[in-house]
C-alpha cells in the first residue's frame, strides 16, 4: 500500500505541491485527474526520487517504507515504477542491453541471481509480442527515433519486464491514437491483479474507458480536491476542470 | 622586449647530455647518424616545448616534463619471457604480430619469417644500419623533425620499430597487431617508430597496443608514418593503456594518395601524460579520411589531441570525432585545424569534439578551428563539454540502476560513438572492452 500523507514540495522556490494526501490500497487502481499544471507530473517524479525537487514536509510510504529516505534506484528496486510521460532517448544504449542491465540491477538490490542470457531473452520476446514490440525496435538504441506510440509502448514492455509493486502511468494516453491506446491499455490490464497498485495520471477521462480505475481523485493546486468513483471521471469530462481551478485560487 | 630564451630545464639537459652517451649504440649508417645529431641540434635549439608555443599552449611539456628518463635498456632474455607469458591483449584476434619490448623488435615474439604475400617487414634498426629505399624515401617526410620538437627527439634517440611495404594490390585479411611493452620497474624511455608504406589498390589494417607492466612512469615517444597509396584502404588503430604515470607523446602523419580511404581510431587510458597528434595530407584528389579517438582519465591526468587536417587538393571527404571522459581533477585538450587550399573545392569536412567532465575539478580545452582558402566548400566544426545529462541518469536509475551504472552506460555509448569508426570488429570489442574495464574501476 502506498501512503501519501500532506506532501509539501517546491521547486526553485516555488511551491507546487501544497499538502497533498493520497492513499493507495494493495490492487487499486487510483487514477488522478487535473487541469495542466497542477502538480500530477511533479507528483509523479517526487514518488520515484527525483532530484531536482525540494520536499518541504510530509512522508511517502510504500509498504511502511520510508520511500524519501531512498535512491531513484533503491526506489526501484523497492518496486516503484514510473511510466513517463516524455520518455527519454538515450543514444547509442542498445534497447536490450538497458533492458537486461535494469532488470539484474533490481534483481542484486534485491538479492537475487542474475538473469542467465536465454532466461532473460525469452522474457523480453514474450513480453514484447503482447505489446506489438517488433524485433526492429528492440534492436535500436532505447527510444531513438521511436515514434510516440512506440516510446509509450517501450515504457509498459519495460513495467512489465520488471514487475513492480506500484505502477505510476504519467499521462500514458497522450500522443497515442485510439488503436496504439488499447495496446497500451490491455498491457496494463493484463498486470493486473495481486497486490500490484496503479496510479494512473490523466488529463482525459477517455484513458479511463480502457483502464478502468478503483478511485479517481481530482487534483488542482498541488492538492487532492475532491475523490469519488470511476464516475467521477465521466463528471469531469462532461464539466471540465473549470471549478477546481478556481476551488484551487 | 626581445624573448629570452629561458634555462635549460632539467629534463632538456639530461636529454642532451644523454645523446653523445647513447649515439654509438644507436643503429644507423653514417648518414642516419648525421640525421640524429640534425635532429638534436633542431631539439637542442628550442627546447621542450611549452605554453607560450601556440600550439602547445594547454600542454605545457617543459613544465609537465620534469625529469628525462633513460633510455630503455635492450630487453634481456627474462624481459622477453615477462611479455609472453603475460598474455596478449588483443590474444583474441588473428594477426600478423609484431612485437617491441622495451623499445626493440623482438623477433622471437614477432612473425617476421611467417608473413602473409604482399607484406614486407623489416625490422627498423635493421633498415637504418643496412639502408632500405623506404627509408630513404619517405622516413621524417611526414613528421618531420624540422617542424616538431616530438619527431625531432624521436629522429635522434629512435631505437627500432618496423619498416611494413603492402604491395600494390594486396589485401591483407588479417591486421598487423604491433604490440609496443615497456617491462622494467624503473622509469624508463623509448624512442620507436613505424613506417607503413601501402602501394596503390592495397588494403591493410595496422593496430598498435602500447603496454607497460608495473604502472611506473616511463616515457614513450612514438611516431608512425604512413603513406596511403592510390586507392587503397587502410584503417589504423592505436591504444594506450600504459595507464600507471606514464608519459606517452605520439605523432602520426599520414599522406592520403588518390581516392585513398584511411581511418584511424586513438584511445588513451589514465595517461600521466599524453600528446596524440596527427597530420594527415590530403595529397590525390577524391580521398576520404575518419578520424577519431577516445581518452579516459582522472586524478590529475593529461590528454592532449592535436590534429592537423590539410586539404590540399579537391574532393577530399574528413570526418573527426573526438570524445574525452574527464574525472577528478583531470584535463582534456583537443585542438583540431582543418585546412582547406585554395584548390582544393568540393572539400566536405567535419569536426566534432565532446567531452564529459564528471567532476567539477575536471577541465576540458577545445579549439577547434578552420581555415578555409576555397569557395566551394562545406565544412563545418562543433564542440560540447558538460555533465552527464541529469534527466537521462534520472530515467536510469528509475529503472534501477544504482548512480554508478547509470553513468557507466551512458559513458560507454559516449566513448562508443568514437570507437564505432573502427571498422575491424574484433579490434573494435578489444577497445570497448578497455572502455568498460576503466569505466568499471570507477564503480
Ligand atoms: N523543473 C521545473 N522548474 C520550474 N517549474 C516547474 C518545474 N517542473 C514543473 N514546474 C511547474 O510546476 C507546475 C506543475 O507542473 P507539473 O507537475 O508538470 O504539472 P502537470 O503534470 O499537472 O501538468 C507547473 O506550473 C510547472 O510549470
Ligand atoms: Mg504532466
Amino acid at each position: 500500500m502506498l501512503e501519501i500523507r500532506n506532501l509539501h514540495v517546491q521547486i526553485e522556490d516555488k511551491k507546487i505541491l501544497n499538502g497533498l494526501t493520497l492513499t493507495v490500497n494493495d490492487g487499486e487502481v487510483a487514477a488522478i485527474m487535473g487541469p495542466n499544471g497542477s502538480g500530477k507530473s511533479t507528483l509523479s517524479y517526487v514518488i520515484a526520487g527525483k532530484e531536482d525537487y525540494e520536499v518541504l514536509d510530509g512522508e511517502i510510504l510504500l509498504d511502511g517504507q520510508n520511500l524519501l529516505e531512498m535512491e531513484p534506484d533503491q526506489r526501484a528496486a523497492a518496486g516503484v515504477f514510473l511510466a513517463f510521460q516524455y520518455p527519454l532517448e538515450i543514444p547509442g544504449v542498445a534497447t536490450m542491453t538497458f533492458l537486461k542491465a535494469a532488470m539484474n540491477a533490481q534483481r542484486k538490490q534485491r538479492g537475487e541471481d542474475e538473469l542467465a542470457t536465454p532466461d532473460f531473452m525469452k522474457r523480453v520476446r514474450a513480453a514484447a509480442d503482447k505489446l506489438q514490440i517488433g524485433q526492429d525496435m528492440l534492436k535500436r538504441a532505447l527510444n531513438v527515433g521511436f515514434s510516440g506510440g512506440e516510446k509509450k509502448r517501450m515504457e509498459i514492455l519495460q513495467m512489465a519486464l520488471l514487475e513492480p509493486r506500484f505502477c505510476i502511468l504519467d499521462e500514458t494516453d497522450s500522443g497515442l491514437d485510439i488503436d496504439a491506446l488499447k495496446i497500451a491499455a490491455d498491457g496494463v490490464n493484463a498486470l493486473r491483479g495481486g497486490e500490484r497498485s496503479f496510479l494512473v495520471i490523466t488529463h482525459y477521462q477517455r484513458l479511463l474507458n480502457y483502464i478502468v480505475p478503483d478511485s479517481v481523485h481530482v487534483m488542482a493546486a498541488g492538492k487532492v480536491v475532491r475523490s469519488g468513483g470511476k464516475e467521477l471521471a465521466l463528471e469531469l469530462e462532461a464539466n471540465g476542470y473549470a471549478d477546481y481551478r478556481s476551488q484551487a485560487a | 622586449m626581445a624573448d629570452v630564451t629561458p634555462m635549460r630545464t632539467g629534463a632538456e639537459t639530461a636529454l642532451v647530455d644523454m645523446f653523445p652517451a647513447v649515439k654509438a649504440s644507436l643503429p644507423g649508417t653514417a648518414k642516419v647518424a648525421d640525421a640524429r645529431k640534425a635532429a638534436l641540434e633542431r631539439f637542442q635549439a628550442v627546447g621542450l616545448p611549452h605554453r607560450r608555443i601556440e600550439a602547445w599552449h594547454y600542454t605545457d611539456l617543459r613544465g609537465l616534463l620534469r625529469e628525462a628518463a633513460p633510455i630503455a635498456p635492450a630487453p634481456d632474455a627474462s624481459a622477453i619471457a615477462s611479455v609472453q607469458s603475460a598474455g596478449d591483449p588483443l590474444g583474441d584476434i588473428d594477426g600478423i604480430r609484431l612485437t617491441l619490448v622495451d623499445g626493440h623488435l623482438v623477433p622471437t615474439l614477432s612473425a617476421l619469417d611467417r608473413l602473409p604475400e604482399g607484406l614486407e617487414v623489416t625490422p627498423l634498426a635493421t633498415a637504418l644500419a643496412k639502408g632500405h629505399p623506404l627509408v630513404d624515401a619517405h622516413m621524417g617526410s611526414i613528421a618531420r623533425a624540422a617542424d616538431d620538437p616530438l619527431p625531432a627527439l624521436n629522429a635522434a634517440f629512435v631505437s627500432d620499430g618496423v619498416v611494413l611495404r603492402v604491395v600494390e594490390g594486396t589485401a591483407l585479411d588479417e591486421p598487423i597487431i604491433v604490440r609496443n611493452v615497456l617491462t622494467g620497474d624503473t622509469p624508463a624511455a623509448t624512442f620507436t617508430r613505424i613506417l607503413l608504406v601501402v602501394e596503390e589498390g592495397a588494403s591493410v589494417t595496422l593496430v598498435e597496443n602500447h603496454e607497460a607492466f608495473g604502472g611506473v612512469a616511463h616515457q614513450g615517444n612514438s611516431v608512425v608514418e604512413i603513406l596511403v597509396g592510390d586507392r587503397s584502404q587502410v584503417e589504423h588503430v592505436r591504444v594506450n593503456a600504459r595507464g600507471g604515470n606514464g608519459f606517452d607523446l605520439s605523432t602520426l602523419g599520414v599522406r592520403l594518395g588518390e581516392a585513398a580511404t584511411f581511418r584511424s581510431v586513438a584511445l588513451a587510458v589514465s595517461p600521466a601524460v599524453t600528446r596524440h597528434q596527427i597530420g594527415v595530407v590530403f595529397a590525390g584528389e577524391g580521398a576520404s579520411l575518419s578520424v577519431g579517438g577516445g581518452a579516459l582519465l582522472n586524478g590529475s591526468q593529461h590528454a592532449d589531441t592535436t590534429l592537423l587536417v590539410d586539404h590540399a587538393v579537391p574532393h577530399g571527404v574528413s570526418r573527426e570525432l573526438f570524445k574525452h571522459v574527464l574525472d577528478g581533477e583531470a584535463t582534456g585538450v583537443f585542438q583540431g585545424k582543418i585546412v582547406v587550399r585554395p584548390d582544393a573545392q568540393k572539400t566536405d569536412g567535419r569536426m566534432m569534439s565532446q567531452a564529459v567532465l564528471l567532476d567539477d575539478g575536471a577541465a576540458m580545452n577545445n579549439k577547434p578551428e578552420l581555415e578555409i582558402f576555397a569557395d566551394d566548400v562545406q565544412c563545418a566544426h562543433g564542440a560540447t563539454c558538460g555533465a552527464l545529462d541529469e534527466d537521462l541518469l534520472f530515467y536510469l536509475r528509475a529503472r534501477g540502476l544504482p548512480l554508478p551504472e547509470a553513468e557507466a552506460l551512458m559513458l560507454q555509448a559516449f566513448v562508443g560513438e568514437a570507437m564505432e569508426l573502427i571498422a575491424h570488429e574484433g579490434v573494435r570489442t578489444v577497445l570497448e572492452g578497455v572502455v568498460e574495464s576503466w569505466l568499471r574501476a570507477r564503480m
